[in-house]
């Protein structure tokens, strides 16, 4: 007699095999095709749109890009001359509010995930964070401009400008400095703690070495975001039309996307205007282009400099 | 005067009773195994050792652990050199992301070792000491991630090693590995053994039974056995290591 056992192999006839219906096989496959075919025309249209755009700013604009038209000031009734002011303006405006920005927002990121107790507090401030995510810029531009321009008297300036932007940025770069640690695991925390390594130095010389390219993706997704804002810097800083480079944060500026709503939407000619306004836009998707590649290398530098490989 | 000497300690998670009245002294340049079912305490009671247990919200601890004497969780006592007396090794092999140079230097870092001979002439001493110098000499400064993970885990004990602790806690070191691999750690905890005392969880007993002299025998929160590794398997005082090591349950 045979003892049952489940590594004994059992006579093929009494496997019970279901009998899948066939017609059902190339309805599966059918229906996949369908659904890839939707994916890949859905993400290809995104692919086309963001080409089209670009492609659009860069026809229209390339023509009156020139040396000059990066190295003058407006002339003529900003019909004619370059946006070096507008340029150096909004560059002011990006170091301004990363200063600001950067520092706190990775500080407050830090405190959130590893030093704060996991409790109402931290979810409430996350919360606010979140909300303020989600404040449209033109608020920003309100608030900064009753706190930092007239209670702080700061004037229409730089300074008030970058703070108003600053502020801005602060909650994309604490969200993504908290998500990029809470993704490390906490093997790591307990490896260096149990060798007698204090917290700060566990996430001075292992948590955020290890975090930092996903901290400096957040960094410069917030430098975008401020480089293109009007809003914000409406009330707080921006110039309608200042050929003169600033000399001081408390001088005000002229910055790139206003320039491009000033040019495109008043003035003496708007006929005439209209390619510097091209221009601009080709400009400023440039710089945004340029701290991308950057951003791409230091995260790749950072990258290299942990050793994972 | 006892290594280690713990008295009356009950640990809680919240409400959850995780040990009750544990009481166990160790002598020096011992290799002590904990064993016992999953969940019942042995790590925890390990952690407790090193003070880990302090990141876990809600833990709370009575009675007293005294190492050489004094009682870690007295309030003069700073953690992180208790942590550099008291080493850890963990279950899955967890070096950093730096060269394994660096690896065995951290600990000496974080510790305000600054002179760079001394660094280098420890690491390589402590990477000899835990048999690893002659597979990794020539790749320093290559990635500690590029070695296989019974190298890893060899590397961590090294680590551990290396600021010279008195006492080295280790959290089922060989589980995440294979079998050849798990023999050259076991053979390292033996060298190590007249260097410092180690105290290792384990969930196979014939791995306590090689490795160690004394085990203790976990249950349910409780210390149920304390005893002579020998005598522990071959004739348990009690009847529920007797079930336990001849695999009634567990």
């Amino acid at each position: 007699m045979q003892r049952f056992s489940p590594r004994a192999p059992q006579p093929a006839t009494t496997m019970n095999t279901p009998q899948y219906p066939s017609a059902y096989a190339s309805k599966k496959k059918r229906t996949e095709q369908i659904v890839f075919f939707l994916f890949r025309l859905l993400s290809g249209a995104v692919a086309l749109s963001l080409l089209g755009i670009l492609g659009f700013i860069i026809v229209k604009g390339f023509s009156v890009l020139s040396w000059d038209f990066l190295t003058l000031p407006p002339t003529d009734g900003m019909t004619s001359g370059g946006i070096l002011p507008a340029i150096v303006g909004t560059l002011c405006l990006m170091a301004g509010s990363a200063c600001f920005a950067f520092p706190i927002g990775i500080m407050s990121g830090i405190y959130m995930n590893e030093y704060a107790r996991k409790g109402k507090l931290v979810r409430f401030i996350r919360m606010m964070t979140n909300n303020l995510a989600g404040i449209p810029s033109i608020v920003f531009g309100l608030f900064g401009m009753a706190l930092f321009v007239n209670y702080l008297s700061f004037g229409d300036s730089i300074l008030a400008g970058s703070l108003t932007l600053g502020l801005l940025a602060l909650p994309i770069v604490i969200r993504t400095t908290e998500e990029a640690l809470k993704d490390i695991p906490d093997a790591y925390r307990e490896g260096s703690l149990a060798l007698g390594a204090t917290k700060a130095q566990t996430i001075w010389h292992v948590i955020l070495p290890m975090a930092m390219p996903r901290v400096i993706t957040g960094l410069i997704l917030s430098l975008g975001r401020v480089s293109g804002e009007t809003a914000p810097i409406l009330f707080t800083c921006a110039a309608y039309f200042l050929p003169k480079l600033p000399e001081s944060l408390f001088d005000q500026c002229m910055a790139l996307p206003y320039h491009l709503y000033v040019v495109s939407t008043s003035g003496t000619d708007l006929e005439a205007q209209q390619p510097i306004a091209y221009g601009t836009a080709l400009v400023l998707i440039i710089i945004v282009l340029l701290i991308n590649l950057l951003a791409n290398s230091l995260r790749k530098y950072f990258s290299n400099k942990i050793k994972t490989k | 005067m006892s290594k280690l000497d713990v008295k009356n300690v009950n640990f809680y998670y919240g409400d959850f009773h995780a040990l009750k009245n544990i009481d166990m002294q160790v002598e020096e340049k011992n290799v002590v195994a904990f064993i016992g079912p999953s969940g019942c305490g042995k790590s925890t009671f390990l952690r407790l050792l090193n003070r880990m247990n302090d990141l876990i919200p809600g833990a709370r601890l009575t009675g007293e652990i005294r190492i050489d004497g004094e009682n870690i969780y007295d309030r003069s006592v700073r953690i992180d050199n208790l942590r550099k007396n008291v080493g850890m090794v963990f279950q899955r092999p967890n070096p950093f992301p730096k060269s394994i140079f660096e690896n065995v230097a951290y600990g000496l870092r974080v510790n305000g070792i600054k002179d760079k001979d001394f660094i280098e002439s420890r690491v390589e001493e402590t990477l000899r000491g835990a048999a690893l110098w002659d597979e990794v000499k020539d790749k320093l400064k290559k990635s500690a991630f590029a070695l296989s993970g019974g190298q890893q885990q060899r590397l961590c004990i090294a680590r551990a090693m290396a600021v010279s602790p008195s006492i080295l806690l280790m959290d089922e070191p060989a589980s995440a590995l294979d079998p050849i691999s798990t023999g050259k750690v076991e053979e390292l905890i033996c060298d190590l053994s007249n260097k410092t005392t180690i105290i290792i969880v384990t969930h196979n007993m014939q791995q306590a039974a090689r490795v160690s002299s004394k085990t203790a025998f976990f249950y349910m929160g409780e210390l149920i056995e304390f005893n002579d590794t020998k005598r522990l398997f071959t004739n348990p005082e009690k009847q529920t290591t007797q079930n336990y090591i001849t695999g009634r349950f567990g």
